[in-house]
This record gives C-alpha cells, sequence and structure tokens, in this order.
C-alpha cells in the first residue's frame, strides 16, 4: 500500500467475514475453546494456534478472520500473535525446526548443532529453505537439558543430538511427505 | 518407609505408559482425593496442608497453606462470597535448566488431576486449567487423556463421587514466552491476552482470573497434596527431618557424568546430587560452580558443596533453591560466555513493561557480548555493576529482571579474573582451548 498523504481516505481497514474464509471445523474447534472461558477474546491465542495447525501458520486474512468471529479489534489479536513465538505470522516450511539455545545446550554443544544445520540447510535463523521443506528458528530451553543438545521438530522432540545425529534426522524428514508420516 | 513413602511424587512415573485411572487407582491413586471429599471439610484440608509445611515448588518458596488462606471463602461471610473461583496449575515450566515438571505431567498425569481436585476442593474453586507449555505436546495428550477418564469416572464434573462437589478442569497450550510463568502475567495469557505481569496488590487470590479469586500453584507444589492427604502431615515433615517438609525433584545438567533428576529427601546436599545421583564431573572436567536452582539464581562455589539443598540452607549461602535444578559450570567453559547466554535469554524474554529490565538486559548483553569478544574495556565491569543495582528487586514489576542480575552479579563476584583476563587480554581464552585440547588461561593466540 502506498501512499503520500495520510489521511482518512487513505488508510484502507479490512475486515474478513469469518464465514466466508474459516472451515466449519476450524469454527467448532474455536468455538469450543470459547466456550470453556469466561469472554470470547480468551480463546483468540487457542483459535490463532487451531489455524496455525490448519494452515501451517497465522496469515493476515486468518487474523482478520479470526478477530471477526471472537468479535475483537484485528489490532489487539495482532498484539497478540506477534507476543508468542510459537505463532508464526510469515509463511513457513513444511517442518519447523526449534533449535534450543538456553544454558544447558549452550555447554554441551550447542554452538557445534547450530552450525552442523545452518551448513546443511544452508539457512540461518528465520529462513527457509527454498524447496519449502524447512524453516529454522531458535527455543528456549525445551524442558531436555538433560539430553542436551535438544531440538523441536514440528511436535517431535529430539535429544541428545550430535553433528552427526541431527544430520540423518534432517535427512530422514526431507525425504517424509508430511509431517505425520 | 516403602520405596513409595520415600518418593511418593514419583514413585508412579512410568514415561512409557502412564498408569490408566483403574491402573493408579488400583497403586492406591485418588484415596487422597476421596478422603478429603468424603472426610475432609475444606478448611479441614486447609489445616492439614498448612501444618504439613509444604511450600511452593515453583521458585518462590511460599508457604502453600498460608497462600490459600488468603482465598476468601464461602464459610467466612456467605453474602459476599464470591459466586466463582479458580485454580491454576502452573505446568509453564520454561526455566532453563529445568525438567521436572515435564517428568511429572509424562509420567503420572493421574496425579495432578488429583491434586486439582484436592486444591479447588479446599478453596472451593468451580474451575481449573492446567496451564501448560506448548512445546510439551506429548504431556498435552497425556494430560487430555487423563481428564477425559476422570470425567468418564466421575472425578470431575458435577457433584464428583456422589459428593456435593463438582469441579471442572482443563489443559490450556501456551504459545511460548517464559514471562507466561510468572503468575499474574499467566492469567493474562489464559485471559488472551499478551502476558505482561500485573501490578501486585491485588493479589491473584483476591482478583486473578477474570476478576475472579485465582490461586495459581506449581505443579510439583500441587502433586504432593494426595500423600499429604493420605499420609498426613506428621509424615510429610518426617520426609526430611531436619530441613523443610517433604521430598523435592532435584536435578542436574551441564557436562556431568549422568544427568537427570532424582526425588530426594528435602535438604539433600549439593554435594550428594552432584556426586552420588549424577555421578559427578565428565572425564576430564573439573567443578567451577553452578547454579543450584535453574538459570535465575546466584552460582555457587564448590565451597558450598555441603550446603543443604533447601530454601533457607541456600539463601544463606547466597543464592535460591528455585526448582532445584543443577546447572554445572565445569572448568573448560567459559564463565562469561556462560552468563552472556543466560542474560540474552532474559533480554529476549523480558515482556517490555518496566524499563530497568526492557533496556538495563540488552544492554548488559551488548556489553558482555564485548567483553566474551575481546572487545571489552575496564569501565564495562562498572557498566556492569550499575546495571545490576538498576534491576535488582523493588525497581521492577516481576521477578524477571532481579532473577537476570542473580547469575550476573554472583558471576562478577566469584569470576573477576576471568572477565578481567578477557579485557586485558583482548579475547577468550577458553575457544583457545576448546580447539587445542589444553587450557591456555591467559594466553590467548592468534
Ligand atoms: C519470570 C518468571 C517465570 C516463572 N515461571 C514459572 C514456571 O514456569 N513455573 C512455575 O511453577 N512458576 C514460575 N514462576 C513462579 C510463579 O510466578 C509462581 O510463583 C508460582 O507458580 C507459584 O507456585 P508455588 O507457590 O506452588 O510455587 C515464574 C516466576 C517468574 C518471575
Ligand atoms: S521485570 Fe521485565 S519481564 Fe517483569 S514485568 Fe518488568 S519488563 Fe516485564
Ligand atoms: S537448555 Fe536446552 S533443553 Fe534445557
Amino acid at each position: 500500500m502506498k501512499s503520500d498523504v495520510l489521511s482518512m481516505e487513505n488508510i484502507s481497514t479490512v475486515t474478513i467475514d469469518y464465514r466466508q474464509y474459516l472451515s466449519t471445523t476450524e469454527v467448532a474447534a474455536i468455538e469450543h475453546e470459547v466456550s470453556i472461558m469466561e469472554t470470547r477474546e480468551a480463546a483468540g491465542i487457542e483459535a490463532l494456534k487451531i489455524i496455525q495447525e490448519h494452515r501451517g501458520w497465522v496469515s493476515d486474512d486468518s487474523l482478520y478472520a479470526i478477530a471477526d468471529l471472537l468479535n475483537m479489534p484485528e489490532a489487539e489479536l495482532e498484539g497478540v500473535a506477534t507476543f508468542y513465538n510459537l505463532i508464526y505470522r510469515q509463511a513457513v516450511g513444511q517442518f519447523v525446526i526449534h533449535l534450543c539455545d538456553s544454558v544447558a545446550c549452550h555447554l554441551t554443544g550447542y554452538e557445534e548443532i547450530y552450525q552442523t544445520i545452518k551448513s546443511y540447510l544452508g539457512i540461518d535463523y528465520g529462513q527457509t529453505t527454498i524447496d519449502g521443506k524447512f524453516t529454522f528458528l531458535t527455543n528456549v530451553c525445551l524442558g531436555g537439558c538433560d539430553k542436551a543438545p535438544s531440538m523441536m521438530v514440528g511436535k517431535q522432540h529430539y535429544q541428545s543430538l550430535t553433528p552427526e545425529n541431527v544430520v540423518e534426522i534432517l535427512a530422514d524428514l526431507a525425504k517424509q511427505e508430511s509431517e505425520n508420516d | 518407609m516403602t520405596e513409595l513413602l520415600k518418593r511418593p511424587l514419583t514413585q508412579l512415573v512410568n514415561l512409557e505408559s502412564p498408569l490408566s485411572l483403574s491402573q493408579y487407582i488400583s497403586e492406591g491413586g485418588y484415596q487422597g482425593a476421596s478422603k478429603a471429599l468424603h472426610e475432609y471439610s475444606p478448611k479441614q484440608v486447609l489445616d492439614l496442608v498448612s501444618n504439613s509445611g509444604l511450600k511452593g515448588r515453583g521458585g518462590a518458596g511460599f508457604p502453600t497453606g498460608m497462600k490459600w488462606g488468603c482465598v476468601p471463602m464461602f464459610a467466612d461471610n456467605d453474602d459476599k462470597a464470591p459466586e466463582f473461583k479458580y485454580l491454576v496449575a502452573n505446568a509453564d515450566e520454561m526455566e532453563p535448566g529445568t525438567f521436572k515438571d515435564r517428568y511429572l505431567l509424562e509420567g503420572v498425569p493421574h496425579q495432578l488431576v488429583e491434586s486439582m481436585i484436592i486444591g479447588s476442593y479446599t478453596m472451593a474453586a468451580n474451575r481449573g486449567y492446567i496451564f501448560l507449555r506448548g512445546e510439551y505436546h506429548l504431556a498435552a495428550k497425556r494430560l487430555q487423556q487423563a481428564i477425559d477418564e476422570a470425567y468418564q469416572h466421575n472425578w470431575l464434573g458435577k457433584n464428583i463421587q456422589g459428593t456435593q462437589f463438582s469441579f471442572d478442569l482443563y489443559v490450556h497450550t501456551s504459545a511460548g514466552r517464559y514471562i507466561c510463568g510468572e503468575e499474574t502475567a499467566l492469567i493474562n495469557a489464559l485471559e488472551g491476552r499478551r502476558a505482561i505481569p500485573r501490578a501486585k496488590p491485588p493479589f491473584p487470590q483476591m482478583s486473578g482470573l477474570f476478576g475472579k479469586p485465582t490461586v495459581v500453584n506449581n505443579v510439583e507444589t500441587l502433586s504432593n497434596l494426595p500423600h499429604i492427604l493420605k499420609h498426613g502431615a506428621a509424615w510429610f515433615k518426617a520426609l526430611s527431618p531436619d530441613s523443610d517438609s517433604g521430598t523435592k525433584i532435584y536435578a542436574a545438567c551441564g557436562r556431568v557424568k549422568t544427568p537427570g533428576l532424582w526425588e530426594l529427601p528435602m535438604g539433600t546436599t549439593i554435594r550428594e546430587i552432584l556426586y552420588q545421583h549424577a555421578g559427578g564431573m565428565a572425564d576430564g572436567l573439573k567443578l567451577r560452580g553452578l547454579l543450584p536452582g535453574g538459570a535465575s539464581t546466584d552460582f555457587l562455589l564448590p565451597e558450598h558443596l555441603d550446603t543443604p539443598m533447601d530454601f533457607d540452607s541456600i539463601a544463606k549461602a547466597g543464592s535460591r533453591l528455585g526448582t532445584g535444578g543443577l546447572i554445572v559450570l565445569d572448568d573448560k567453559s567459559c564463565p562469561v560466555a556462560m552468563v552472556l547466554n543466560l542474560i540474552k535469554f532474559f533480554a529476549q524474554e523480558s515482556c517490555g513493561w518496566c524499563t530497568p529490565c526492557r533496556d538495563g538486559t540488552p544492554w548488559a548483553v551488548e556489553v558482555l557480548t564485548r567483553i566474551e569478544n575481546g572487545r571489552g574495556r575496564k569501565e564495562d565491569l562498572d557498566s556492569l555493576h550499575n546495571l545490576c543495582d538498576f534491576m535488582w528487586l523493588g525497581k521492577t514489576h516481576c521477578a524477571l529482571a532481579p532473577g537476570a542480575v542473580e547469575p550476573l552479579k554472583s558471576a562478577l563476584r566469584y569470576f573477576l579474573d576471568d572477565f578481567e583476563q578477557h579485557i586485558d587480554h583482548g579475547c577468550c581464552s577458553y575457544k583457545q582451548s576448546t580447539n587445542q585440547q589444553t587450557k591456555l588461561k591467559g594466553h590467548c593466540h592468534g
């Protein structure tokens, strides 16, 4: 959007009718979360996660549709969405790697694992491989400190990583069609 | 004492396949809840928990009975009694070096469900949430299974086990950020907001979730309840005769021989945990220091090894028991780099509300990065000390910033030589030593 003068006519607001955008399954799952909370907005975080589960990430349009469904301002939901690191506000690859960079992993070989993944996939933190297979992100302590270094790919935790086994894990994943294979 | 009575929290843990409801019951499960519901009044449970001396395992060590005692109860004044109350299990567990709650959540989910029933009965809470960190996917699945089973068998829902008491329990999975573990930030997160802590007072026990009285307790704290109900306050105290009541799930990570976790009597010494259970340092390494209870506690030194790991003794030694998870620093790892890693964590996880924390933590990262990379200046040490004062207790809305100060300030005190050598020699000697397998302290080449 290009605008030279800031006046009301130049600000376009977008609203998306959730009924045209969200599937009935998505709406049902979100309404279930609403039903166990005292206010509609309280289901916002779960709603973002539900949409992400179905669509991989939360696009602007998804966000507007959720705001519409929950009857809350888009900007407020955007504030919520961008606060939490497990909500992806950009498109991500088929597998999202969350490598733990906290202290126990730092002490037990994080740097080597980081360098290995970086050179094996040819991407750094925040990037996605060209084939759309992997996105590479950090994570705080994954609660696997006794078997550090540790990472999470999708919903799967991998522990006791070495430069050798991390490459094997990624190579195996690259062969899979979907996360549930 | 039988094994079960010595290690009540973890005895029934099965990580491969946790006990189903009927298996859990056949091992004595739900007897604590049954006793509470059928034989005790809420006030009697409260007194029992107060007498047991149970203190919070979430980091601050606040007496649980006292915390619950602040909740306005029906009995006090029927007309003014709030019609809705909440009990929340804090299963956010994001303190680096801490993995004890995960063990309980994945290994014995019914124990937490039973604990929540007892806790909610005591404060007449109508609804409970388990606030679970988003990364614990397996725990989420297992908790939900346990909750579903409990509903099917009338351990949750309306008129539990034929009593007047009704209670609903839900799992809320979080979407990340360490600050969610702070109890008022957690409440904001549950309300669907950004997880910014709240100014206190009012305390959550008076006005918490959706403005209703709310108690937030750590998973390990709550998990003690069924056992206290079953075996009594005297038994609980006797688990650790010379120290705070009960057992504690201690852990060790870093370069030790066998990292892991162990349920031991409260007040077990650091030495016993590190050398007997964690097997001592990994081959070729010496102990340099350790954080006794997670990332936000002060370093202790080898001279502190005989300190009992309980709230008062660790405080006397100059640190905090925190979560009871040792993070061990060896002699071939750079203390400056370790502290930099810790402070980066706090800077990234600051919620940004208070200026000392929002600005102070990244500033400390900048200074520490400079020192670690050999570009440090003499004045930098003064800057770090100033930052420690700037972020200390009472200057921020929550304990994240003081928590960041603890490892930094103690490192400046105990490992000052290392900081000075980085500055004087313009490099980190440990980086050299990992390449060459020998430590060239004070001499950096290249
Ligand atoms: C930044 C920050 C993070 C925290 N994270 C956790 C956590 O992950 N789990 C937890 O039980 N307590 C955490 N706490 C402590 C809680 O605020 C609270 O004291 C605790 O849940 C109370 O439970 P307890 O009385 O059973 O110990 C955190 C505190 C702070 C300041
Ligand atoms: S101390 Fe830091 S984390 Fe805590 S409220 Fe203030 S800015 Fe937020
Ligand atoms: S520090 Fe990496 S899993 Fe805990």
